[in-house]
């Protein structure tokens, strides 16, 4: 009894951990007195609704997430679809399905951030949107034009499609809204919720960022690195990574022409690229045969996996979707240790060729766009079970969805605000971290050199060279050599300062100065 | 094999009649959010600019003294009401909603100095410099509000029905739209010198007048039944502790705060300072700390126990601040100076919170926070009293639950970034009239001169040769026992 307790407590402080979101402050150094019991007050009602949360996440949440178990000899990755789809029920089982569109050339998907609607694009040009619950078609079009990618804005009414020459903004009737003539032929686009910023790459390597609510081009950049069709973005800070054919992955800020980060992933070049939504870890896999996870707070490799991958996706439970030819590979972590390890594998008809594998939000489900149409496949722990209506609901009415959309446009985040490390703001800059002395130091230093330059003797000089004003002047001079160094420091560091200050200044707009490096 | 799939069935998640709410799933982890703090930074931005958007503290002008007005009472029983003297010795009975005068109280022949009501707010005492204290009866406040009440006449009826039953001679008459009474008074009691401001004791029978020396008096004497004197100054204001009805400060021309107990029959402790101060208030929450409005334009705010240091400093006002009074909540205080502004500060704050001013307020001679902590009244020298919100962008009348826990979080979201530039800058900002801005300015270059030369000679001196005293000490002189 003593022992389950103990492991119940563990548990719930490490839930009590994850609603902390960061250590305590250090309120040790603090001097004044007023600010420290302010801030005291304040940690001591964060611990108390970080309490609060973990009671409720383990009391009040109504749905448990799924899992899958193998019993005796048998291997998780074995199991087939088929097996699953008859142990689970009804409303599950109606989640696996093939749908065959030999015609219309490779498929790609895109859920809507609440999972109930799919947004399906064949090369040829036909699109389609697909209502999941209940699997009815909302509208098709064909557009006549090769299609290359498709992504949904905000929410299910609107969608963007890279066609042939431009990308267009379409409406959930069909209707063509928008023909954004500024991006190019587009190979990806990539949506940016947060800020609604539709992100394209393009046959020439360019990097557009384009504000869908004003339509104001906010940021244009001539990648450098040539053509490339790897493109995600990172849910947690919102910069957009490239993979490109030299296998470096960069990543991107709409506010700067330089990339934030340039890594060399792979040899050869980067076939595909996913993202953990926990915003530390990265998927990518390289055209010699190699999954790399890495891990990126310190940009380190965590694990190298064998295997082809075209195509890779991160599920919101951390489940690892890997697809090649007509083989789909789910790779998990079981104990938390960021280890993967195969989970469930998926092979199709033989001619089919996996294009791209998307998890469906908040649903054990996995979206193959294939070359002969799409399917879908049960994958069982992979989806967040416990949704909150006020950031996804799948259940939403068109009232909600309305009043959802102007609050999270009251809340649109200024592009301004993508770093990598997104919290860090409203936190104050730090000191530099250099192994420069401090300013006491340094007049310490000064003075001890002073001293030193006092304490010299002089030989006395006879036959008359020995005037008092002659030795005071000589002393006077001993003192400035011994200070002249550090004054020439100071003098040197005033004018790199400047130049930097300037620097920085013609970058940033002036009030952001104090967030960025 | 076991295997579980989330299979979300439609009835759980959804209302079963459109008459029911719509079910809301709450799942707070914070996985599912991301940019958490950049969202919170541009609701706090929203939020600093909304508020600035409805800040819209002036509420109303209260129109009818012919002189400026020196001196206001606030009845601690009735909310509605406030009392106020004025130089031609005219003193009146505001009713706040309506912002009319309910009744008049002639009688005195020169300024009226102080005003005060007692606890159970039944007599009003005015002091004035024709050296007479009077006491009135102050009107049945339930019957006095008869708003729904639409005939004049009946007005007019229930008036003269609750004047009687006050077994008062009167003299009602009607002006206009609105009913005005006029009292006489209950007791005149004269005494042998210009008196300067007045108190009630809470909870109890006595009042205390300031002058010449500090005379205690109960209501049904003619004569004073006990008198202090300490110096030979004149006293110019005296307050009752809330928490300890036989404390009183007072403060005197000699530039000095006294504290008197009447159990000791002597005076307790003595503080003597740099500058006059002009008016003390004690906080009605923490009642061993007091707040004096000094001419040196700041105010102090002390610990009774403990004079010899100001426990904070209160810099913001440009001249000479005149009168002070706590809200009920003992959080915040107003104060209002000789250079025409009214500010409200926090208790234990080194600078104001909000400045309210006008082009037709002049100097503003007495405030008082209404008893219900929403709103400020002013008296000026140009005979009006103004009405002001305590919180200039506050919703006034009846806020909804969903609309209050609304403006708390703006409120806290406002407060939790308010140090970043943007937000300070919009948070900061308030217009001041150019006299005053200057004059800040002024002060500031002023302050910071002397600061920097203080320095450079505590520097360029032996160390320990110059010590620098607290702002706390500085403006204390002393303390006598």
């Amino acid at each position: 009894m003593g022992a389950k307790q103990e492991n119940g407590d563990d548990k719930m402080d490490e839930k009590v951990k994850k609603y902390l979101r960061g250590e305590a402050a250090n309120l040790e150094g603090l001097q004044d007195k007023k600010l420290k019991g302010q801030l005291a007050v304040r940690e001591e009602l964060y611990g108390k609704s970080a309490k609060a949360a973990a009671k409720i996440e383990k009391w009040l949440l109504p749905s448990e997430g799924g899992y899958l178990e193998a019993e005796g000899i048998e291997k998780t990755w074995r199991i087939k679809q088929e097996s699953i789809v008859r142990e689970v029920d009804i409303l599950s089982s109606r989640n696996q399905y093939d749908i065959v569109l030999p015609e219309l050339g490779p498929y790609t998907l895109d859920f809507t951030l609440n999972g109930r609607y799919m947004a399906a694009a064949g090369r040829k040009g036909h699109l389609a949107i697909v209502d999941m619950k209940t699997l009815n078609l909302i509208k098709e079009i064909q557009v006549r034009e090769t299609v290359r990618d498709v992504v949904y804005l905000h929410n299910e009414l609107f969608f963007a499609a890279a066609q042939k020459k431009y990308p267009y903004i379409y409406n959930r009737d069909g209707t063509e809204l928008h023909c954004l003539k500024e991006h190019g032929a587009v190979l990806r686009l990539q949506f940016l919720k947060n800020h609604f910023l539709l992100a394209s790459i393009n046959k020439f390597g360019q990097l557009h960022y384009q504000d869908v609510t004003m339509g104001e081009m906010v940021g244009n950049f001539r990648t450098g690195l040539g053509r490339t069709d790897v493109m995600q973005v990172n849910p947690f800070n919102g910069v957009v990574a490239l993979g490109h054919s030299s296998g470096t992955v960069t990543m991107w800020k709409p506010t700067s022409a330089v990339p934030l980060v340039k890594m060399l992933c792979h040899p050869g070049p980067v076939s595909s690229l996913a993202f953990h939504p926990n915003g530390h870890l990265m998927a990518t896999s390289g055209k010699e045969k190699k999954i790399k996870i890495w891990d990126l707070r310190k940009f380190e490799v965590i694990q190298t996996l064998p295997g082809h991958a075209n195509t890779l996706n991160f599920s919101q439970k951390g489940l690892l979707a890997a697809g090649t030819g007509s083989f789909v590979q789910i790779l998990a972590d079981f104990s938390g240790s960021q280890n993967y390890s195969r989970y469930m594998s998926h092979s199709m008809a033989k001619g089919y060729q996996v294009g791209k594998v998307l998890f469906r939000p908040y649903e054990d489900v996995l979206g193959i766009g294939h070359s002969m149409g799409w399917s879908s496949i049960l994958i069982p722990g992979s989806g967040e079970p416990n949704f909150d209506s006020w950031v996804a609901n799948p259940f939403e009415t068109s009232k909600q969805r309305r009043e959802k959309e102007v609050h999270s446009l009251l809340d649109k985040l200024p592009p301004e605000t993508i770093m990598l490390d997104p919290t860090k703001v409203g936190t104050v800059r730090a000191t530099r971290k250099k192994e420069k002395p401090t300013k006491e130091e340094r007049e310490a230093e000064m003075e001890a050199a002073v001293e030193a330059a006092k304490d010299t003797v002089f030989k006395t000089k006879t036959k008359g060279r020995n005037k008092p004003s002659k030795r005071a002047r000589k002393g006077k001079e001993i003192i400035d050599r011994a200070k002249r160094p550090f004054l020439e420091q100071r003098i040197e560091e005033q004018v790199s300062r400047k130049k930097q200050k300037t620097n920085m200044e013609t970058e940033m707009p002036k009030s952001l100065q104090r967030f960025v490096r | 094999m076991k295997v579980k799939v989330i299979s979300r069935s439609t009835d759980e998640f959804t209302r079963e009649r459109s008459q029911d709410l719509q079910r809301v799933f709450r799942n707070f982890d914070p996985s599912l959010r991301t940019q958490e703090k950049a969202t919170e930074y541009v609701r706090a931005l929203n939020a600093a600019k909304l508020d600035k958007i409805f800040a819209r503290p002036f509420i109303g002008a209260m129109d009818g003294h012919r002189d400026s007005i020196k001196c206001m009472a606030k009845n601690p029983n009735y909310l509605k009401g406030i009392f106020s003297g004025s130089d031609d010795g005219d003193i009146r009975l505001w009713d706040i909603a309506s912002r009319r005068t309910v009744s008049q109280f002639p009688g005195h022949q020169g300024a009226v100095q102080g005003l005060t009501v007692s606890t159970d707010g039944g007599i009003v005492v005015s002091c004035g410099s024709d050296c007479t204290v009077r006491l009135w009866n102050v009107p049945d406040a339930t019957l006095a509000d008869s708003d729904n009440l639409s005939d004049n006449s009946a007005k007019a009826c229930l008036f003269i029905y609750s004047c009687i039953s006050a077994k008062n001679k009167f003299h009602c008459y009607r002006s206009k739209q609105t009913t005005t009474c006029i009292f006489q008074p209950l007791a005149v009691y004269v005494w042998k010198n210009a008196f300067r401001a007045v108190d009630h004791q809470w909870d109890g029978d006595l009042f205390a007048t300031a002058g010449a020396q500090v005379d205690i008096w109960n209501h049904n004497r003619s004569q004073p039944v006990n008198t202090f004197d300490w110096g030979t100054d004149t006293t110019i204001s005296v307050r009752f502790n809330p928490g300890e009805p036989n404390v009183l400060a007072t403060s005197a021309n000699d530039r000095s705060i006294t504290l008197y107990d009447l159990r000791m029959s002597s005076p307790a402790r003595k503080v003597i300072m740099r500058t006059k101060t002009n008016s003390i208030a004690w906080n009605p929450m923490e009642p061993m700390n007091f707040t004096t409005a000094n001419e040196d334009c700041n105010c102090y705010s002390y610990d009774a126990r403990k004079l010899d240091e100001a426990k904070c400093v209160h810099k913001d006002h440009v001249s000479a601040v005149m009168d002070i009074d706590f809200s009920p909540t003992g959080r915040e205080f107003v104060t209002g100076s000789y250079d025409r502004t009214v500010r409200i500060f926090q208790y234990n704050g080194g600078h104001s919170r909000e400045v309210y001013h006008t082009k037709r307020m002049q100097r503003v001679f007495c405030v008082k926070y209404s008893c219900d902590a929403s709103y400020v009244i002013s008296g000026s020298d140009d005979t009006n009293l103004r009405l002001w919100k305590a919180k200039a962008s506050e919703q006034l009348g009846v806020v909804l639950p969903r609309e209050k826990k609304k403006h708390e979080y703006l409120e806290a979201v406002k407060n939790r970034y308010k140090h970043l530039p943007e937000v300070k800058r919009i948070v900061r900002h308030r217009h001041l009239p150019k006299p005053i801005y200057k004059a800040a300015n002024l002060r500031r270059t002023m302050i910071e001169a002397e600061r920097r030369k203080e320095q450079r000679r505590k520097a360029h001196s032996a160390p320990g040769s110059i010590v620098t005293v607290s702002v706390r000490k500085r403006r204390i002189i002393k303390e006598v026992e």
